[in-house]
């Protein structure tokens, strides 16, 4: 018994300082030698070398001259300090209210793609539907002085397709959308 | 449901495949401790180890020697991550300068990483340091997975070996586990993951000054509603990659982020999706090559193998299909699918993943004791939400857990072989050993301890509306669902939530916490002794009146006892929660 009581500090140190500080750093170290923008979370910069964001994180749009995000759970919304979903189950009431407000907000007299009115998992996600996309189009065109048609190709530009051709779903990312945006018509 | 939903389940499955045999005969002579590739570089640190522990690399022990040593080892690791999560404000790799944990939290958390369960009942960018990350929890991730490989390596030496006392060394097991198996693939698989996007770094949260400013309008407990301008975003970072690996590939699931796997810092795209579920499965569909190659049937592996993936494909296809509709609050919505978009129940899941890989992922994880989620199950509808609760109540025996799946999958196997003695009048005989008495009343009390934990907790935490009933986001049956999947998830050592519960009171700290600890360390006892009871039995020879646990026979039989143990057990219970719950939606009830 004591001989495993011994055995079983030594062991527990041993393997903790290998694998809880050797293995971190050494993937630490090869992960910014290979791929330092990836490893550090793809931060996008303004002119004034500010961070404005993360390719890979979602940040919340109401305004009716931007593309729209999805509704978010993370702390106020979009809050990448925060992560979270509702996670109101199917029979809630208050997912269902929340629905019918978000619903009010978005329409545009055709039924609101579903995702546009649902919060992601994460409460932080980048994306939306091509569908979702496509449905303000007409809204921010209008807001912006732009053709319909011009909006309408700069979301069919910025599609993502399925990985690889098959994996996952294809999917339109906001912040970028609505940064090509600015660049094409600023905001006023 | 779409074509390209079905292919992408179908190409899982494919890989899964062809990975499985080679995965198997690696791990075989890992545990034989025959010659591998990876043998320059790791019998040193193999030498090294045991020198500077004073493990004699040849001892033998005897199951009740290979249980002590399991329980020793998991409660000083445990007292480790206990202290780390209590100093972490004075130890390093601290830059948001978190406090020290508190101690209900911080006993709950060390026993869910201890029992390979990684249930969190805290939210870890705003709790949990670097450090505390790295060397209080990632490290359980590869202690609690080898502890998890080590059993069933052993359990699988008691069927095989003849007339023998012993089932192998703990110590030298877990060794081989960590260097050989879980050590290497974390490495490459980190790299991988870091590759389409997971961070890696020890930098302070950023602070990006957002595109868009956003009006926030809280009412205060005043009545009066106050405005706030957000125009920054706090953004978290982390030494995540590395832990994702062995979190994924260990069957842990105790993200770094709190809405782990669907964070886009912990699974970026759809190929990081595919190499998590992956991983997953990885590991457990191997020791079924594993099993039949030491047992010298290779044939009866596959046999499991195939059980396995039947009741995987099952929980799948139910899964996508409930999904894919959306619930009556979405009806004004367009949900129907079309290649634009994925439709269905949006709720509580990711764009990148839509319902396919939402739902696939869902099943595995909960098959498997992993835990990670890429959506919310909480979300799910009634019957979707069902599988992965259903997954867990069978006892994640489909692949299962890292050697928690292989063990627990035997112990079906050993009750399927009784029941085929029974319905032929013989003693049952299974690999050459006769199934007597003492064998199947520890079988049984394995499979009794686990439903009495989940329902005894339950039962109470329903009756009491102070400190059960008030951590409830949902009410209604979902309540009880909710209720119902934490003690499932904590008995089951799962660690996927229906997480609108809020777990992080003194009640669920305390009794989620003793249901992880009962469901890992009390089921293996009588685990270990049948095993240590098979190796000291003779072999005999099979003959005209064996029944055969290589045919599709024994697979369909076996695939009956688990869906029919399982469904005596807990049908009731989830009548009167997620049944209940669909059949008042169709009704058009909310709560």
């Amino acid at each position: 018994m004591k001989k495993h009581i011994i055995t079983s500090l030594l062991y527990t140190a041993i393997t903790a300082v290998l694998l809880g500080v050797v293995y971190p750093l050494v993937v630490t170290g090869i992960a910014h030698l290979a791929f330092a923008d990836k490893a550090s979370g793809q931060l996008i910069h303004n002119a004034n070398g500010e961070v404005v964001g993360s390719k890979l994180i979602g940040q919340a749009f109401t305004g009716a001259n931007y593309f729209h995000s999805r509704p978010s759970a993370a702390g106020t919304g979009y809050d990448a300090g925060a992560s979270s979903g509702s996670n109101l189950g199917p029979t809630s009431k208050a997912l269902g209210d929340r629905v019918t407000a978000s619903i009010a907000t978005e329409t545009n007299g055709t039924p609101v793609p579903v995702d546009l009115v649902t919060a992601s998992a994460s409460g932080l996600d980048p994306d939306v539907s091509p569908a979702a996309a496509f449905y303000q189009v007409a809204r921010v065109a209008k807001e912006r002085r732009l053709s319909e048609d011009a909006v309408r190709q700069l979301v069919a530009d910025n599609i993502t397709p399925r990985q690889f051709g098959i994996l996952g779903e294809p999917r339109v990312n906001v912040l970028n959308l609505n940064m090509k945006l600015d660049l094409m018509a600023p905001a006023k | 449901m779409t074509t390209n939903g079905w292919l992408q389940i179908a190409l899982y499955f494919l890989v899964l495949l062809a990975l499985t045999k080679p995965m198997g005969s690696y791990l075989t002579l890992v545990f034989d401790r025959r010659r591998t590739w990876l043998d320059p570089v790791l019998n040193p640190i193999e030498r090294v180890v045991y020198r500077l522990t004073g493990i004699d690399a040849d001892e033998e022990m005897r199951w009740t020697q290979y249980l002590a040593a399991m329980l020793i080892f998991s409660a000083a690791t445990l007292l480790l991550t206990y202290i780390v999560e209590r100093a972490q404000a004075v130890l390093p790799f601290n830059p948001q300068h978190l406090p020290g944990v508190e101690p209900w939290l911080a006993w709950n958390t060390a026993v869910s990483f201890t029992t390979n369960t990684n249930w969190q009942a805290y939210t870890p960018e705003t709790t949990m340091s670097y450090f505390t990350q790295m060397f209080g929890l990632a490290t359980h991730n590869f202690w609690s997975a080898a502890v998890g490989l080590a059993l069933a390596v052993a359990f699988i030496r008691g069927i095989s070996r003849r007339e023998m006392k012993t089932l192998g060394s703990f110590w030298v097991d877990m060794t081989r586990g960590i260097l050989w198996v879980l050590a290497p693939i974390s490495i490459v698989f980190a790299l991988a993951l870091v590759s389409q996007g997971v961070v890696q770094n020890l930098r302070s949260y950023d602070t990006a000054k957002v595109v868009e400013a956003q009006k926030s309008t809280t009412t205060g407990a005043d009545g009066k509603s106050s405005t706030t301008i957000i125009s920054t975003q706090t953004i978290a970072q982390g030494p995540v990659a590395s832990q994702e690996a062995i979190k994924m590939l260990g069957t842990n699931g105790g993200g770094f982020f709190n809405a782990n796997s669907a964070h886009p810092f912990e699974n970026p795209t759809p190929f990081s999706n595919f190499l998590q579920m992956l991983s997953i499965f990885l590991i457990p569909a191997g020791l079924t090559v594993m099993l039949g190659q030491m047992t010298s049937s290779p044939k009866h592996g596959w046999a499991v193998f195939a059980a396995m993936a039947i009741l995987w494909f099952g929980g799948v296809a139910a899964c996508y299909w409930a999904e894919s509709h959306a619930t009556p609050v979405l009806a004004a919505t367009s949900s129907q699918v079309s290649p634009l978009q994925s439709g269905g129940n949006m709720e509580g899941k990711e764009t990148r993943f839509g319902i396919a890989n939402s739902t696939l992922f869902a099943t595995i994880t909960t098959d498997a004791s992993c835990g990670a989620v890429n959506a919310m199950h909480d979300s799910f509808t009634p019957l979707g939400g069902m599988i992965p609760m259903v997954n867990i109540l069978l006892g994640e025996i489909v692949f299962g857990g890292v050697g928690a799946g292989m063990y627990g999958m035997l112990i079906f196997v050993i009750v399927a072989v009784f029941i085929a003695g029974l319905m032929v009048g013989r003693t049952p005989e299974y690999l050459g050993k006769k199934i007597e008495a003492y064998d199947i009343q520890m079988a049984m009390l394995y499979l009794l301890i686990f439903p009495l934990i989940i329902k005894g907790f339950t039962a109470i935490a329903v009756l009491a509306p102070t400190f059960g009933l008030s951590s409830l986001t949902n009410h209604g049956p979902h309540g009880l669902s909710e209720i119902l999947y934490a003690y499932t998830s904590a008995t089951g050592n799962n660690g996927s939530a229906f997480a609108g519960l809020n777990a992080n009171t003194h009640w669920y700290n305390a009794s989620l916490g003793v249901a992880m600890f009962a469901g890992r360390f009390l089921m293996l006892i009588p685990m270990l002794a049948i095993a240590g009871n098979l190796a000291a039995k003779k072999s005999v020879p099979a003959t005209a009146g064996t029944f055969p646990v290589t045919t599709p026979l024994f697979t369909t039989l076996l695939t009956g006892v688990i869906l029919i143990v399982g469904a005596l057990t807990f049908f009731p219970v989830l009548s009167l929660g997620p049944v209940l719950e669909h059949l008042l939606m169709r009704a058009g009830q909310s709560f």
